[in-house]
């Protein structure tokens, strides 16, 4: 199955209820299966919305009477997005949006990128505030984490991203789903209802008080300590004995293990670092790990977006290199896997 | 005017922001009133706008929830297709609903979402400041029109329920005036007949109710009503556009 | 063992199909795959491609940049693909609609006329399966059966199809 498809199909077994799209390559397999399978369910919806800034607002609309509600779009089309993602984390608010990154900035290319990791981890719209962002490099990985996603929104209620890319999205993979569909999709507690048996509410942000906003900002960071703590996750390949490590995340870190895998034959003690959650960006670990490795790689298909969150996780621990490919160029294992003996040599790790 | 005797029970007990004189607060209390007399409070979904009326939770007693600049519509029809049962609305202004919301506006209108709009044209930006709106007449003075709106330059008031009721989606639409003690009886006959419409799942229904703004028209509340109903109903004739129920009535 | 291959033609040729079939007898077989098909901009004009990779491992990359197979099934495929593909690498040309002079001397060129044989059979469109039949039977990546399996689950939602696909990927199989 492919990426967009499968993503699609995991989010209909996590319940959900509601999604809105509007078309951008490459993610359009997303949108037209869940034309094709969503919109016929009971009680669900699919729609074709005029834009990426309604669809963002029809999300917001449904997640205010907790559905389970989605997007997915492409890097031109996440931007016009940023407003609605600002407005669901200002409000508290679930949802999941899928960015299937392409090259830009502009209208760029249609091919697979990373350009848009600033973007997603610091935030993306106007205000203090972050989403979730989860990094997934299979197709396999699309399907588990667009679950986890919805829970993840759900229990912290917070707009969630899946940060993929081009070829993620369209290639094809076999994939095992973990969940059956509900039969009925589930409704968040607390959501607006109208105010049957109970007071009226109120979901909002705007106030004229500083101070009272001062602690809603306040209250949304305590959350996002909670998620570092509970929700940060990340991925490491034969680091045990590794001299380099690569720092990649998504279909770059499947590119770099691969030659990862070369250069072991070869005998360089090469190993591999991947977040898998982009924010919390998983920091800890990567102290840990800078204690017995010196040398570091990140390794983006970008012009260095996480290498900032890399140095300041090291904060001046080891050295940090960066190779990266921007525009939608996908770099080969054999490529990546040149730069990485090449710095192995120079920075003397044969020895 | 005779119209407040009591306060309806879905109007909270608190005191209007707005300046005297501005019809957002005849707006509030009449919406309020249609939604008592159809009791609709517990099953009703509010949706105000970033403008003047951002506020507006603070007194419809119902559930509310904010929304962005002009995406009213879309995040009703959010509301309206996940749970169908509520019947919701939106508040906004012509800034909003006509100037950065048109293309939500129209494309919910012809889906036909099932909601209803309550559209407060008052020719001007009000909340920040007085600037032109699409609605603005030619030739009214606005901070950001000082010589007055010129055509030539900014184009012409944009008519959106002459807009709007063509597209086969729209159900309801009528233009009604805050400026005479008949003018707000007639408003709430509209309102009322707009919710009904969503209950009967009829598709898309507005009232635009044109409505002064004493303080940026630079006029006391007295000359500014009049100027409502003498002045901008020339540019926006009031009447029913569109009622499916009622063809023979339809513009 | 990583094995990448490149299926192009015209769009309506049936080059994704092929690749979905190869990719799908190898999952049979309990391999790792990826099928990647060329989107958007790139296959405007009427042309499609997709990738294949097959191997015991995980694959790093779905891409590839020089195949040990490519199967041109027109004109234009075998003009861009020839130079792409690996030295010893496998080259497989529908002779019914290519003319084109291969000029590398290091690569092995299969020429299958494809179109021709379907055309006989009755059957023009499955000149795809003829190819593929003589590639599964000639590149050893899949097996027959699997293949064949493949084909009824491809074909599940048309399986009026199945018949004649079978027969030209059969026949394809059986050409030397
Ligand atoms: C994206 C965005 N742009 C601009 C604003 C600033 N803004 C707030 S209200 C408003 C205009 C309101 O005018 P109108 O809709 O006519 O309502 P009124 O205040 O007259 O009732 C503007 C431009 C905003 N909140 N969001
Ligand atoms: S500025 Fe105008 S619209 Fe706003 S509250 Fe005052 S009178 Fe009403």
């Amino acid at each position: 199955m492919d990426g967009n498809s499968a993503i699609a199909e995991a989010a209909i077994r996590a319940g959900l209820r509601c999604y809105f799209g509007y078309p951008i390559t490459p993610q359009n397999e997303l949108t037209e299966y869940m034309a094709l399978h969503l919109g016929r369910r009971k009680g669900c919806t699919f729609l074709q919305a005029e834009s990426e800034v309604a669809a963002i607002n029809m999300v917001y609309g449904a997640s205010l009477v907790g559905a389970r509600a989605m997007t997915s779009s492409s890097s031109p089309g996440i931007s016009l997005k940023q407003e609605g993602i600002s407005y669901l984390a200002a409000c508290e608010l679930p949802a999941v949006i899928v960015n299937m990154q392409r090259g830009g900035p502009g209208l760029g290319s249609i091919s697979a990128a990373q350009s848009d990791y600033f973007q997603a981890t610091r935030g993306g719209g106007h205000g203090d505030y972050r989403t979730i962002v989860l990094g997934p490099c299979s197709v396999q990985e699309l399907a588990d984490m667009t679950m986890r996603a919805f829970d993840l929104a759900d229990k912290y209620k917070i707009p969630v991203m899946i940060l993929g890319d081009g070829v993620l999205g369209q290639m094809k993979e076999p994939v095992d789903f973990k969940r059956e569909a509900p039969d009925v999709t589930p409704t968040r507690e607390g959501a607006l209802m109208g105010a049957r048996g109970r007071a009226s509410r109120v979901v909002k942000t705007f106030t004229s008080n500083p101070s009272e906003l001062e602690e809603i900002n306040w209250s949304l960071f305590r959350r996002y300590q909670l998620i570092k703590k509970n929700e940060t996750t990340w991925d490491t390949f034969m680091t045990d004995d590794a001299r380099l490590v690569v720092v990649t995340y998504g279909i770059a870190a499947r590119i770099a293990k691969g030659a990862i895998k070369n250069l072991r034959a070869e005998g360089l003690k090469v190993g591999l670092y991947r977040p898998v959650t982009l924010w919390p960006f998983p920091d800890e670990p990567l102290r840990e790990l800078s204690k017995n490795v010196k040398q570091f790689l990140v390794f983006e298909m970008n012009m260095g977006q996480m290498i900032e969150d890399v140095q300041l996780a090291l904060a001046g621990q080891g050295e940090v290199s960066f190779y990266g490919r921007p525009g939608g160029v996908i770099p080969t294992p054999d490529e990546v896997g040149r730069v990485m003996s090449r710095l192995y040599y120079q920075k003397g790790l044969r020895s | 005017m005779k119209l407040i005797y009591s306060r309806p029970k879905s109007l909270k007990k608190a005191a209007f922001h707005y300046c005297p004189g501005c019809g957002h607060s005849v707006a509030h209390r009449v919406v309020c009133e249609v939604i008592d007399e159809m009791e609709l409070q517990d099953k009703t979904i509010g949706i105000p706008p970033p403008g003047c009326s951002v506020f507006a939770y603070n007194y419809f007693d119902v559930d509310m929830a904010e929304s962005a600049h002009g995406r009213g519509a879309a995040v009703a029809t959010g509301i309206k297709r996940a749970c169908p049962q509520i019947i919701v609305f939106t508040y906004q202004g012509d800034g909003d609903l006509a100037g950065i919301g048109t293309a939500e506006t129209i494309h919910a209108a012809n889906r036909g979402e099932n909601i209803t709009t309550i559209f407060i044209n008052n020719a001007v930006y009000g909340m920040t400041g007085g600037q032109m709106a699409p609605t603005t007449l030619c030739g009214m003075k606005t901070t950001t029109t000082p010589y007055g709106r010129d055509h030539v330059i900014e184009g012409y008031p944009l008519r959106m329920s002459e807009m709007l009721a063509p597209l086969d989606g729209v159900a309801y639409i009528e233009r009604v005036a805050i400026s005479s003690p008949a003018g707000i009886r007639r408003m709430k006959k509209a309102v009322a007949k707009a919710f009904q419409t969503q209950i009967d799942n009829r598709g898309f229904s507005m009232v635009e109710i044109l409505s002064p703004c004493p303080t940026n028209w630079k006029m006391t509340p007295a000359q500014s009503w009049k100027w409502v109903g003498e002045e901008m109903t020339q540019v926006f004739p009031l009447g029913v556009y569109k009622d499916v129920m009622e063809p023979k009535h339809a513009d | 063992m990583l094995i990448k291959m490149v299926i192009a033609g015209f769009g309506g040729q049936g080059v994704l199909s092929m690749g979905l079939n190869i990719a799908q007898a190898a999952m049979l077989e309990g391999k790792n795959v990826t099928y990647l098909p060329a989107y958007g901009a790139e296959v405007r004009g009427g042309t499609a491609n997709c990738t294949v990779a097959i191997s015991d491992d995980e694959i790093a990359s779905p891409v590839a940049s020089s195949p040990e197979f490519v199967i041109a099934m027109n004109q234009p495929s075998a003009v861009k693909f020839q130079h792409h593909i690996q030295s010893g690498g496998l080259f497989f040309l529908n002779s019914s609609l290519i003319e084109a002079e291969i000029v590398r001397g290091d690569i092995e060129i299969v020429r299958v006329p494809a179109n021709k044989i379907a055309d006989e059979m009755g059957g023009p469109r499955a000149a795809n399966m003829v190819m593929l039949g003589a590639f599964t039977k000639k590149s050893g990546v899949v097996g027959l059966d699997n293949v064949l399996q493949a084909l009824k689950y491809t074909l599940s939602s048309k399986k009026k199809l199945i018949d004649i696909n079978e027969k030209a990927l059969i026949r394809g199989y059986e050409l030397d």
